[in-house]
């Protein structure tokens, strides 16, 4: 297997859930050697969440933790037994990295706070990602995705009248995952040029403040101005800054719905796009005038209506007007864009056979990302750590799986 | 002061909108030097973001307005817009006139001092300015460049135009993130996750291209799609897709398996203007399991309907959400959100307000951590910024640039960078190549606003 960018790290991942396991998958699928500790007797809790395949709540078949783990190793380590204390210290020793996203004071009530470990190992860089921050007084609130979407933009993401959403998903504990490995990865390069080793506190509020998406508007227009530039507004309404008769919204189609988005100076693409209607109108006079948007109207629905949303998009993107269709996850996966980049893979795994997973997002000349093995089965390299890295006989797994140890 | 992890690495940044600019000041704020390269013809696009016609629509107009102090753009609007502002600490910028002969030739020598490259233009764009990463990588074999449309630099899609909400539609993120009972998908105002997860996995790549460069001395081209960076962060409902066949759309605020949602609070009823203005009082709520449900109904003071058999387990209350809102939003109406944030999250219950802009800066958690930043800068003066989204234990993160004015770093960058004497700096100048050359704003609007581009 050829080399990959990260093949010399060596990182101890003590995540669960979403944003520490995406972290350390990021050093995962590009080469790292991840080994993933997990509570014994029943693992990671993400083992428990769905979807899982074919909709049985196997814990080797869970997506989440399939695709979250996926170019990990695995072993089982009972954290508040001494001697698995002892192993964890013994791995400390050897690692470049390690993540953990418990609450603030775990660690430390372990006896394996950062202060501990480097002693140990003083090149050690130390990521931990909490809800609010190691300390500040929300330290040990509880979060759901749906209550860190609150602290953010959720306010200016709806319809006016309605309550504000969430997106899709875990995007936001996806993000906070995403984040750490910046701030992980930064780090590394400074131990690569300096042995220096670090604690990194990453709260997953800060990362979601300190976003750039349209909470960089609103903060600073709040700071600026004392209003805001975004707000909840139904896109069927448009865009009422434009002032325009150019197509701008949500427009349902032969078998969906596509997104269009106009303004004063893509008239022309419009109006290439349709030479009759483009030549009824003066450009920029006419277009300004809202009094002509029903006829463009009259003519646009029907037209969307007759037609599917790729071939629309498909036919507006030759004229650069801003349109595309809004696909179902499954069209996703049978996106011919995404077929081409070869970004969706398969992965064999022993449980629940070969399937299809995200792929590589960034393509490098060279192979950086690679799979090499599919998430790991609970407890599934205990030996292959204990026994052939530290030392310990087959016989000594017994006892320590007997005493909860592993 | 202790070296910061980026310090010592070069970025060229010549990134247009939102995740370049994102991924550039991240590496900014972590002690890398970001050169932003402008042309001194026209804003950068950041700064001219949501610039309209007439002027006054800018100003006024409802739905994309941009943030300027006071709502005034003053004599250079480019240095006031927010847009701008907030990713251009820790950022230099200078002028340089791509178009022109002698201008690609003052940037590739530029490039010859770079570690990191990044550029998010159209896909084919710098490759028509002549500046593809072919031409680049030969001027600097070691450069770590990459390029980072939406779509990468391949594939069917790859020009295909649009902003953010475009993208993600294509992406199916529309298609999971609206009210599950509208009748058609309604909301992607302007929350674009791929800008997010297009940031971060820039700004990963970059630091990966270094590393890669330590251990073979080579430089790495980097083709990087956006969109491909934010599919992983909902990777389970496409691999629920492909694994299952399920297409699954929009639950809105809702969970697969705990009881939640978004409950208003004592204040306003919410209203086109309460949108736009704040003021609104929201309260999310996560039940998940019986132990939450129990320090919600203690909060509550164990009214009777919480001991409905209906409520009695995580199954019944899931089966019966919509009368459980009903009951928590007759509640939720009679109080603050801020209170009940804290009367739930002292019993263990996941609950918080949905801050608005006011909140976000009040808030006394990102407070007490010192997150946001006061950041001075000449031409629009002080205002507090957000900072900084990690601490460091070793290596403490700091501002070393305020937000750039555009073209203050032209003397640092022309001559202690590129290394341009007196006379070329004098004679590109003469040529419109390099200086401070922007148009007079009071003057009419400049050309390319309206052309086609």
């Amino acid at each position: 297997m050829a080399e990959q960018v990260l093949s010399d790290v060596k990182v101890l991942d003590l995540t669960w859930y979403i944003a520490g396991p995406y972290c350390t998958k990021m050093f995962a699928d590009y080469g790292a050697d991840v080994l993933k500790i997990e509570k014994p007797p029943e693992g990671d809790p993400a083992r428990r969440i769905g979807p899982f395949l074919n909709d049985d709540p196997h814990p080797e078949k869970s997506l989440l933790f399939s695709h979250l783990n996926l170019n990990k190793r695995g072993i089982t380590l009972n954290l508040k037994s001494e001697t698995g204390k002892k192993i964890f210290k013994e791995l400390v020793g050897d690692a470049d990295i390690l993540v953990e996203n418990f609450s603030p004071g775990v660690m430390g009530r372990l006896g394996l706070d950062y202060e501990t470990l480097k002693k140990i190992n003083p090149r050690l860089i130390m990521t931990g990602i909490s809800n609010f921050g190691q300390y500040g007084p929300y330290r040990d609130f509880k979060v759901s995705e749906l209550v860190l979407s609150g602290m953010m933009d959720q306010y200016s993401h709806g319809n006016e009248g309605r309550e504000p959403l969430k997106m899709a998903g875990n995007c936001e504990q996806y993000q906070a995952g995403h984040m750490a490995t910046v701030a992980t990865i930064a780090a590394y390069w400074l131990q690569l040029n300096e042995g220096i080793g670090q604690y990194i506190d990453v709260s997953m509020q800060e990362t979601m403040t300190a976003d750039i998406d349209h909470r960089t508007l609103n903060l600073l227009d709040w700071a600026y101005s004392g209003e805001v530039a975004i707000f909840r507004q139904d896109p069927r309404a448009g865009t009422s800054a434009l002032l325009d008769i150019t197509p701008t919204g949500v427009y349902p189609t032969k078998d969906g719905f596509i997104r269009a988005a106009g303004g004063i100076i893509f008239w022309p693409r419009f109006a290439a796009a349709f030479p009759d209607i483009g030549a009824k109108y003066t450009w920029p006079d006419d277009v300004l005038n809202m009094d002509n948007k029903g006829v463009v109207d009259a003519f646009w629905y029907p037209w969307c209506l007759d037609r599917t949303k790729q071939e629309i998009m498909e036919y507006m993107q030759k004229f650069k007007y801003f349109t595309t269709a809004i696909n179902t996850p499954i069209d996703v996966i049978e996106s011919p864009q995404l077929k081409e980049r070869g970004f969706w893979v398969e992965v064999e795994h022993p449980v629940s056979g070969k399937q299809i997973y995200p792929g590589n997002p960034l393509k490098s000349e060279d192979p950086w990302w690679q799979v090499r093995m599919p998430a790991p089965l609970l407890g599934q390299h205990n030996e292959e750590f204990l026994c052939d890295k530290l030392g310990y006989s087959k016989d000594d797994l017994v006892k320590l799986r007997e005493a909860g140890v592993i | 002061m202790a070296k910061l992890p980026l310090e010592g690495v070069r970025v060229v940044d010549m990134t247009v909108i939102w995740a370049g600019p994102f991924a550039t000041h991240m590496l900014g704020m972590l002690g890398a030097e970001v050169i932003h390269v402008a042309n001194p013809h026209h804003m950068p696009d950041f700064a001219a973001l949501f610039t309209r016609w007439p002027e006054q629509s800018q100003l006024e107009g409802l739905g994309g307005r941009a943030p300027y102090p006071g709502r005034k753009l003053g004599e250079r609007p480019w240095n006031r817009n927010g847009m701008w502002n907030r990713v251009s600490w820790n950022r230099l910028t200078c002028s340089i006139d791509v178009n022109k002969p002698e201008g690609k030739e003052v940037f590739k020598r530029l490039i010859k001092e770079a570690d990191v490259f990044i550029e998010n233009n159209g896909a084919n764009a710098i490759e028509h300015l002549g500046l593809g990463h072919d031409v680049l990588m030969e001027a600097n074999p070691r450069l770590i460049c990459m390029n980072m449309p939406a779509w990468g630099r391949s594939g069917p899609y790859m020009n295909y135009v649009g902003w953010g909400a475009m993208h993600e539609a294509i992406g199916g993120h529309d298609w999971l993130r609206g009210y599950p009972d509208e009748d058609h998908p309604t909301t992607n105002n302007f929350r674009f996750h791929m800008d997010s997860a297009g940031g971060a996995m820039a700004a990963i790549g970059a630091i990966m291209g270094l590393i890669h460069r330590k251990k073979t001395g080579r430089g790495q081209w980097i083709d990087f799609g956006q969109m491909e960076s934010f599919f992983p962060h909902i990777g389970e409902i496409f691999m629920d897709a492909a694994w299952n066949g399920r297409n699954q759309r929009t639950i809105g605020n809702r969970h697969p398996t705990a009881v939640q949602g978004c409950y208003l609070c004592r204040g306003p009823e919410p209203t086109l203007e309460t949108s736009v203005a704040g003021g609104e009082r929201w309260i999310n709520i996560t039940i998940n399991n019986d132990e939450e449900w129990k320090g919600f109904c203690d909060v509550l003071g164990n009214p009777e309907w919480t001991k409905d058999e209906k409520f009695s387990n995580v199954v019944s209350r899931y089966k019966n959400h919509d009368e459980l809102d009903e009951h928590i939003r007759e509640w939720t109406r009679l109080h603050d959100n801020f209170e009940i944030f804290y009367m739930l999250q002292e019993k263990g219950v996941p609950a918080g307000p949905v801050w608005d802009w006011r909140d976000a800066y009040m808030d006394p958690q990102l407070n007490a951590r010192g997150f946001f930043e006061t950041l001075h800068q000449a031409d629009c003066g002080t205002y507090r910024y957000p900072g900084f989204p990690w601490k460091f234990s070793e290596t403490p993160l700091r501002v070393t640039h305020s937000p750039c004015m555009i073209n203050e770093d032209n003397d640092y960058v022309y001559k202690e960078v590129i290394g341009l004497s007196d006379e070329e700096i004098a004679d590109l100048e003469g040529k419109s190549v390099l200086g401070d050359l922007y148009y007079d704003w009071a003057g009419p609007m400049p050309e390319r606003l309206w052309e086609e581009k």
